[in-house]
C-alpha cells in the first residue's frame, strides 16, 4: 500500500450480484438510460458495418459536387467548402470513430485488468512497483502528453492514435480494479478454491474475474468514452491522419476551412454531434452500470448496509 | 510525518518520470527542429545558418545524449529553461510562459472554482431531495453534458452567440487589442466579455461531474447512522443537510477538486485553441506544431508540477483535517 491516496478511493462497490452474461443483459434491459445508450451504440455499429446502406455516395472524400451547397434532398446536410457531401462523410466516418472507441477502450481495459489484478494478487514488492507505475501514469497530465506523443509519432496513423490512447488511458481503471481485487482477496470462496488446491491462474481467471465483471465493463465504457473524446480532440487539432475518414478529421477540415464563419456550420456541427452522441451512449450505459454496481444509487430501492 | 515524507518521495519520482519522458519522446521520434525551421522559412535561410542559430540558443543535437539529459534535468530545476526555437524564435521560455500563465489561471482557474461550488451545491440539494424533481431531471442531463466534446460545445456557442447574433460576444482572443491594457473599465469589460464564451464552455462540460459525484456521496452519507441519529434527535432538516450530511459527503470531493485545480493549467488546451485564447494551452499547441523543444519541455514540467503540488496539498490537508488518516500515517 504505497500510494493509494492519489485519487479519491473508488466507492466501495458491492460486489456484483449479477452473474456474467445474462444478469448484465437483464440489468441493461431494465434501465432506461442503459437502454437508450445501447440503442445509440447499436445504430452506430450498423452504420459502421454497412455504410453503403445509408448513402449512395461511395467516395465521400472526393470533391464531386459544388462547394457550400445548402442542405437539400440530394445532399441532406449540404456540401463542404471543398465540394464533398457532408452526410456521406459522416456515414463513412462512423467506422473509424467507433473502432477507435472500442479498440482503444478494450486494450486499455485489458491493460488495467492485468496491472490492477496482478498488483493485488502478487502483493509485496510487485504490488508496490505496479501501484507506483499506475499512480505515476495517473498523475502525469494525459492530454498534453497525448498531443506531444501523437505529434512525434508522426502524422497520427490509426495505430499511433490507438497506442497513444491505450498508453494514457489504462491507469485509472488499474487503480480501481486493484482496489476491488484487494477487497476480494480474502473472501471465503477464494479461500475454498485455494484449499481445493486450484492453481493461482485458475483462481484469477475463473473465480476472481467473473465477480469483477461489472467493474470491468464500467471501466471499458469509461475508457471508450475517454478514447472517443481524446481522439476527436487530437484529430480536431490536426494531429490525426488528415486523409482518414472519421468525425475528428471532418472537424479538422471544417475548422481549417473556417466552416462556422463561411456559412457551412453543419460541417462542424454534424460530426461534433456524432462524437457527442457516441460519447453520450457510453456515458449512459456506464451510468446505468454505476446504479447496478452500487445499489444505493438505484432510483427506487434504499441502500442496503454492508455487502 | 512518515506519510508526508513518503508522499514527497512519490512526488519526486513522478516528476523525474515525467521529465524523462519529456526529454526522450522528441529525441526518439522523427522530425527535428532544424527541419521544421527549414520548412517554415521556406528555404530562404540556409540549413547551416539555421542550425548555427539554434545552437546559439542551446540546441546541441550532436552532443552525447547522457550529457544533454543531465544538463536538461539541471536546467529544469534551476529555471534556466532556455529560449524558444519555434515561432517565437529566441524569446526566453520563461517570458512566454509568464505572458500566458495569468490568462489561463484567470479563465480556467475561476471557472473551475465556480463549477465546483455550484456543482456541489446543486448536487447536495439533489441528493437530499432524493426522488424529487431536481433529482429526476438533473443527473441524466449532466451525464450527457459531461460526455460532450468540450471543444464542440465551444464551437456551438460561437455559432449561436457570436456568429448568430452578429458578434454579441467575441469568439477570439483575450481582449480587444485596440484598447490599451490597464485598469480601465473599457479594458476590464473587454477582458470579461472575451472570457464569457470559453468560461461558459468549460462550465457546461465540467459542472455535471461535480453534481453527480456530490449527489451520489450525499445519498451514501444519508444512510449513515449519524444522520439517522441526527434525525432521531429531531434536528432541523437544514442542519442535518448541511451540518451532518453535506459536510461529510464533500470530503471525497475535496481531493478531486484539488486534482482539478492541478489540471487547471493544462486542462483547457482545446478551449484555448477554439477561442484563440492566448493561454498556456494555446502555447503548448504552438510549441508542438513548431517543434519547440525548450518551450514544450518547460510547459510539460509545469503541468506535472502543478498536479503534484495540488496532490501534496490534499495529502497534507487530509492528515491535518482527518484524525483517522493521521493515526494511519
Amino acid at each position: 500500500m504505497t500510494t493509494t491516496a492519489i485519487t479519491a478511493p473508488p466507492p466501495e462497490k458491492a460486489p456484483a450480484r449479477t452473474r456474467a452474461g445474462g444478469g448484465l443483459w437483464r440489468a441493461v434491459r431494465g434501465n432506461r438510460k442503459a437502454m437508450a445508450g445501447a440503442v445509440i451504440l447499436l445504430v452506430f455499429t450498423v452504420v459502421a458495418a454497412f455504410p453503403g446502406l445509408f448513402t449512395s455516395v461511395d467516395h465521400p472524400d472526393e470533391a464531386n459536387f459544388a462547394p457550400r451547397l445548402a442542405p437539400s434532398t440530394a445532399h441532406l446536410l449540404g456540401t463542404t467548402a471543398l465540394g464533398q457531401d457532408i452526410y456521406s462523410q459522416l456515414v463513412y466516418g462512423t467506422r473509424e470513430s467507433l473502432v477507435i472507441a472500442v479498440v482503444a477502450g478494450a486494450l486499455a481495459t485489458v491493460l488495467s485488468v492485468i496491472v490492477g489484478v496482478s498488483a493485488a494478487y502478487l502483493g509485496g514488492l510487485a504490488d508496490d512497483l505496479l501501484s507506483l507505475l499506475t499512480n505515476v501514469v495517473l498523475v502525469i497530465p494525459a492530454f498534453p502528453l497525448v498531443i506531444i506523443l501523437a505529434k512525434y509519432a508522426g502524422k497520427g496513423s490509426l495505430t499511433v492514435i490507438l497506442a497513444v490512447l491505450v498508453l494514457t488511458g489504462w491507469s485509472y481503471g488499474a487503480n480501481q480494479l486493484r482496489a476491488q481485487a484487494l477487497s476480494l482477496r480474502n473472501r471465503d470462496f477464494l479461500e475454498s478454491a485455494r484449499v481445493r488446491g486450484e492453481r493461482r491462474s485458475y483462481i484469477i481467471v475463473c473465480e476472481v474475474l467473473p465477480t469483477m465483471t461489472s467493474l470491468i465493463v464500467a471501466n471499458f465504457l469509461g475508457a471508450a468514452l475517454y478514447s472517443v473524446l481524446s481522439a476527436a480532440g487530437l484529430q480536431f487539432l490536426g494531429l490525426g491522419d488528415p486523409n482518414s475518414q472519421s468525425w475528428g478529421t471532418m472537424l479538422y477540415w471544417a475548422q481549417n476551412q473556417q466552416a462556422l464563419q463561411t456559412g457551412t456550420p453543419l460541417w462542424s456541427i454534424a460530426p461534433g454531434l456524432c462524437v457527442a452522441l457516441l460519447g453520450v451512449a457510453f456515458a449512459l450505459v456506464n451510468y446505468a452500470f454505476d446504479e447496478i454496481g452500487n445499489p444505493a444509487l438505484r432510483p427506487v430501492r434504499r441502500r442496503r448496509k454492508g455487502a | 510525518m512518515r506519510f508526508i515524507l513518503r508522499r514527497l518521495g512519490f512526488f519526486l519520482l513522478t516528476l523525474w518520470a515525467a521529465l524523462t519522458l519529456n526529454f526522450f519522446i522528441p529525441r526518439f521520434m522523427p522530425g527535428d527542429p532544424v527541419d521544421a525551421l527549414v520548412v517554415r522559412t521556406r528555404g530562404r535561410v540556409s540549413r547551416d545558418a539555421l542550425e548555427q542559430m539554434l545552437t546559439s540558443f542551446g540546441f546541441k543535437p550532436d552532443q552525447n545524449v547522457a550529457v544533454q539529459y543531465v544538463d536538461y534535468l539541471g536546467h529544469m530545476f534551476t529555471g534556466n529553461w532556455g529560449r524558444s526555437i519555434g515561432q517565437t524564435l529566441g524569446e526566453p521560455v520563461t517570458k512566454l510562459i509568464g505572458g500566458a500563465l495569468p490568462w489561463t489561471l484567470g479563465l480556467v482557474g475561476i471557472t473551475t472554482v465556480l463549477a465546483f461550488v455550484f456543482g456541489t451545491l446543486i448536487g447536495t440539494v439533489s441528493g437530499w431531495r432524493r426522488g424529487g424533481a431536481l433529482d429526476a431531471i438533473l443527473p441524466p442531463i449532466f451525464v450527457i453534458t459531461s460526455a460532450l466534446p468540450y471543444f464542440w460545445v465551444g464551437l456551438l456557442l460561437i455559432l449561436v452567440f457570436s456568429q448568430g447574433t452578429g458578434g454579441w460576444l467575441p469568439a477570439n482572443f483575450n481582449y480587444d487589442t485596440t484598447i490599451v491594457p490597464g485598469f480601465s473599465p473599457g479594458f476590464v469589460g473587454s477582458v470579461l466579455s472575451h472570457a464569457v464564451l470559453p468560461a461558459a464552455t468549460l462550465l457546461i462540460t465540467t459542472i455535471g461531474g461535480w453534481i453527480l459525484t456530490m449527489r451520489n456521496n450525499m445519498i451514501t452519507t444519508l444512510a449513515e447512522d449519524y444522520v439517522r441519529m441526527a434525525r432521531a434527535k429531531g434536528l432541523g432538516s437544514r442542519r442535518i443537510m448541511y451540518g451532518y450530511a453535506a459536510r461529510n459527503a464533500i470530503l471525497p470531493n475535496l481531493a478531486g477538486f484539488a486534482m482539478s485545480l492541478g489540471f487547471v493549467i493544462s486542462g483547457a488546451i482545446l478551449i484555448e485553441y477554439v477561442f484563440n485564447y492566448p493561454g498556456i494551452g494555446y502555447l503548448l499547441y504552438n510549441a508542438v506544431q513548431n517543434v519547440d523543444y525548450p518551450l514544450m519541455q518547460a510547459l510539460f514540467m509545469l503541468f506535472t508540477v502543478a498536479v503534484l503540488v495540488a496532490l501534496l496539498a490534499v495529502d497534507i490537508a487530509t492528515v491535518w483535517l482527518d484524525p483517522r488518516a493521521r493515526a494511519k500515517g
